[in-house]
């Protein structure tokens, strides 16, 4: 095992290596990830303060907990798996070519081919935030939150991470128009910190199902706070999370694999 | 004047390649519309059909016309001329007989512009048949609202002009552009209308040019704000617009000095 | 994409026989063919503005290469060489035909295959940009599962031969032209390939490099016995590495032979280019061959074989008709060669 994973360490560490090396670029960029994520949670911020009370059934608070739960797992996400959304770029600049003169997968290859430390900044707000809201609500503390909390972390990354690979799968046949994926991704990032209440039905059937984004946060902070959750998505749903998860990974590796037999096919 | 006409020409057909582009775009925008109406729908109903003065037809409008801006206002790059200042290539730019940072800009427009037809349109027609946008029925609105959209647009791309001249002087500007687009992001009312901010944050705004971007030509196009205000907010635009050219055209004198005396 | 486990077998471990068919024209099959191509086509659609054309860049092609040959693959740009390499390494399906190599079919064997060749990509880095050159290779060797020991012999062996010592140090990004692509080469040796591919190897390079680069390569087939199949624009290339070459034209084999016999005259004749004092008409000179003028005269382009004469006498022959004021000598370009090797191969087949 030890040495299976060898070669996918090597490329890893050497990434950490390369990008502790410019502290001065790293420590900028570790602030500037926190901004983005500040400028996000501000949204968050005037809308619920702006409301009356509550707004599609949160008050601010609990918009929160949505908030730093949905941040948290998609900033890791996006440590881990955000280059893959830029495949284009890379299809274009010829790396791609290169992973396939290499003995591994192709797919571990290239989630493994960087990792983005900066990202940590965008993290370390999320998880400020996060343990603010979850002292500042109303939590019966017990194995059962713990349980959820975890659930809801581990699910929500994955399905974060399927986004990215499903994206990876479609930008083969997207060279030139690969920004079609920025709406599942980032529109999916978006959707998942909003309460479900406030969706038109569309958007309810997209990122509640195809693409569920309802299961990162949303639907588990609801079992979490003990309110009722959505229109055609009552909180209960909330412990299929691990489904969903599976569900989008099964979407995502069937995207990834029509793109690729693409690329060595019909494209190039 | 004619040189500007035609580089703003020249940047209006480039664009023009890039539709599938801006196609993927448009679906970006459509499903961020979609979302962000949800949202502020709720907010309004929840008000009792009003807050801060938008009904469900004008808070429609702000989020449509905001995502159909996206194409056409820089809040999130450096443009093209910033890669040059520091690289030094812009150093051959001042040898030619035009004006870099009017060139730079009207290059900028030009795509911004273009990227109306694409992108801005159908975001609105999106806009209108999916969640039943309010429009104004006058014409005067959209007289005014397409002078103000001009004036966003230009001023957007003047302070990402002004942004780029920095290189002159500091090596890295990774760190003030990170800022920049989170500050602007926020402050040019593209994630929530400025009206909606609480007072402190609404008064910080308003001192900076950001709101002149896309907030005011939004409320003018929508028809929220008329009249004699209307033509305030024009009138604050174009301040800003001469400010940020001005600033601009100082920064790159003294810049090329700069260069000039220590060769880059 | 196959997802199977990844082979963890190291290099001793038994490898499947070269070839085990029977190619169709009824040659004896040698146990040790590298590369076998038969009837390989390959089909692009290409879209243009809104009609979608279909471009064939590899046309019918079959051809076999064995091991320890050095192969030169040249043609013109767009000819279908780097379609071919991308068949031979599994990035690209064929249309039709076969490919095997190291009697692997390579897509499906992609991951067994990348154990046994190497590739240079001459404008694809495979080296990491940001990291010293001796990082790289580090993980590459993780990536081959190289033990450390072997890690250490096979970098240290490559590094005196390559004169890398230097550099070592150095991050990739800071490297000259000459110097990344010796990193290249060894970076795609580091797991001793059987076969290695060279998408024009010597591109962009200095004289001095060049030659560096070409004796590396001769020595490193007389040790190891790896086959060579390079892609080139440059004729000393093809004169000093390959004893076989390939001539692919519009997707077709034009040539396939040594460069002695049909190749060597055309590929060993150099051209001088003068500049002159004022325009004159094609310039006549015993024992060279005019080939272009520019400027209206101004710039004459003489092709001499340097068996039959030298670049001074030709030089002499040209200062007695006219001012000469300045003078290049240079290799002939490829397409030149590849046409007149087509030209002779379908004037002698008719």
């Amino acid at each position: 095992m030890g040495d299976l994973l060898r070669p996918y360490r090597a490329v890893l560490a050497s990434r950490i290596r390369a990008q502790r090396a410019y502290r001065t670029s790293f420590r900028a960029d570790l602030f500037g990830t926190a901004l983005v994520g500040l400028t996000e949670m501000a949204e968050v911020i005037v809308l619920f303060s702006a409301a009356n009370g509550t707004l599609g059934g949160l008050d601010l608070m609990q918009a929160l907990l949505v908030f730093g739960l949905a941040e948290l797992a998609f900033s890791n996400a996006d440590m881990m798996f955000g280059h893959v959304d830029s495949l284009a770029q890379q299809v274009r600049a010829g790396t791609v070519d290169v992973l396939y003169l290499r003995p591994q997968p192709l797919l571990a290859q290239l989630v493994t081919s960087d990792i983005s430390l900066r990202r940590l900044g965008r993290t370390a707000l999320a998880v400020v935030v996060l343990i603010w809201a979850l002292a500042a609500n109303d939590i019966d503390w017990g194995p059962r939150a713990v349980a959820l909390l975890a659930l809801a972390l581990v699910c929500g990354f994955a399905i974060f991470c399927a986004n990215f690979v499903a994206a990876g799968g479609l930008q083969f046949f997207l060279l030139n128009a690969e920004q079609v994926t920025n709406a599942f991704v980032y529109g999916g990032r978006h959707a998942s910190t909003q309460p479900a209440t406030v969706w038109v039905r569309g958007i309810t059937v997209i990122f509640g199902f195809v693409f569920p984004m309802a299961f990162c946060a949303y639907l588990p902070a609801m079992l979490l706070l003990g309110e009722p959750g959505a229109d055609w998505l009552p909180a209960w749903l909330g412990w299929f999370a691990p489904v969903a998860a599976l569900w989008a990974w099964i979407l995502a590796l069937l995207a990834w694999r029509a793109g690729v037999r693409h690329y060595q096919g019909g494209g190039g | 004047m004619r040189v500007y006409a035609r580089i703003l020409a020249a940047g209006f057909r480039t664009q023009s390649r890039y539709l599938p582009a801006a196609f993927a775009g448009l679906l970006a925008n459509a499903t961020f519309g979609l979302l962000k109406s949800g949202i502020l729908l709720t907010l309004v109903d929840d008000g009792g059909g009003e807050i801060a003065g938008y009904t469900a037809g004008t808070m429609a409008a702000y989020v449509w016309l905001s995502q159909g801006l996206l194409g056409s206002v820089n809040i999130w790059s450096l443009p093209g001329s910033a890669e040059r200042i520091k690289s030094g290539a812009i150093a051959v730019d001042f040898l030619r007989p035009v004006d870099v940072q009017l060139a730079g800009i009207a290059d900028d427009v030009g795509r911004g512009v273009f990227a109306l037809i694409p992108r801005g349109l159908p975001s609105v027609g999106v806009g209108v048949l999916v969640v039943g946008m309010a429009m104004p029925a006058q014409v005067l609105p959209y007289v005014l609202g397409a002078v103000s959209l001009l004036l966003g647009i230009a001023l957007s791309h003047s302070l990402a002009y002004l942004l780029g001249t920095a290189g002159f002087w500091l090596v890295e500007i990774r760190g003030l552009q990170v800022l920049y687009m989170g500050v602007s992001g926020l402050l040019t009312g593209l994630m929530t209308p400025v009206w909606l901010f609480p007072d402190w944050l609404k008064v910080i705004a308003l001192a900076t040019p950001f709101p002149a971007v896309m907030m005011y030509p939004i409320d003018v196009l929508s028809g929220r704000t008329t009249g004699a205000d209307a033509l305030w907010l024009i009138a604050a635009q174009a301040g800003w617009l001469a400010l940020a050219l001005a600033a601009g055209q100082v920064a790159t004198r003294l810049g090329r000095r700069k260069l000039e005396v220590q060769g880059g | 994409m196959s997802r199977t486990t990844p082979e963890t077998a190291g290099p001793g471990t038994a490898r499947p026989r070269a070839t085990a068919r029977v190619p169709a024209d009824g040659r004896t099959p040698s146990s040790d063919t590298i590369v076998e191509v038969r009837g390989l086509s390959r089909d692009f659609r290409v879209r243009d503005g809104l009609k979608v054309r279909r471009l064939t860049a590899v046309d019918d092609m079959s051809w076999s290469i064995a091991a320890g040959e050095a192969v030169g693959y040249i043609g013109a740009n767009g000819a279908g060489k780097s379609t071919t390499i991308k068949m031979l390494a599994g990035i690209l399906v064929p249309t039709a035909g076969e490919v095997l190599t190291c009697g692997l079919r390579p897509v499906k064997d992609r991951k067994k295959l990348a154990r046994r060749i190497g590739v240079v990509f001459g404008q694809r880095s495979q080296l990491w940009w940001d990291l010293p050159v001796r990082e790289s290779f580090g993980i590459l060797a993780a990536i081959h599962s190289l033990s450390r020991a072997q890690e250490r012999t096979r970098t240290d062996e490559l590094v005196e031969t390559l004169d890398m010592g230097d550099y070592l140090g150095t991050p990739v990004r800071q490297l000259s032209l000459g110097q990344r692509m010796r990193a290249e080469v060894a970076a795609a040796l580091l797991h001793r390939p059987e076969l290695l591919v060279l998408d024009e190897p010597t591109i962009g390079l200095d004289v001095l490099s060049k030659q560096r680069l070409r004796e590396f390569l001769v020595r490193e087939r007389a040790e190891h016995g790896t086959t060579l199949l390079l892609t080139t624009h440059d004729m000393g290339d093809v004169e000093r590495l390959c004893d076989r070459i390939l001539v692919v034209d519009h997707g077709r084999l034009a040539y396939d032979g040594s460069l002695d016999g049909l190749g060597r005259t055309v590929g060993a004749e150099r051209v001088l280019i003068v500049d002159l004092a004022e325009p004159r008409a094609e310039l006549a000179v015993p024992d060279a061959r005019h080939l272009r003028s520019e400027g209206g005269g101004l710039r004459q382009h003489l092709a001499f074989d340097p068996a039959t004469t030298t670049a001074a006498r030709v030089l002499a022959a040209v200062s007695e008709q006219a001012d000469v004021l300045d003078l290049t000598i240079a290799e002939p370009a490829i397409e030149d060669v590849v046409r007149r090797i087509y030209e002779r191969a379908t004037t002698s087949s008719s």
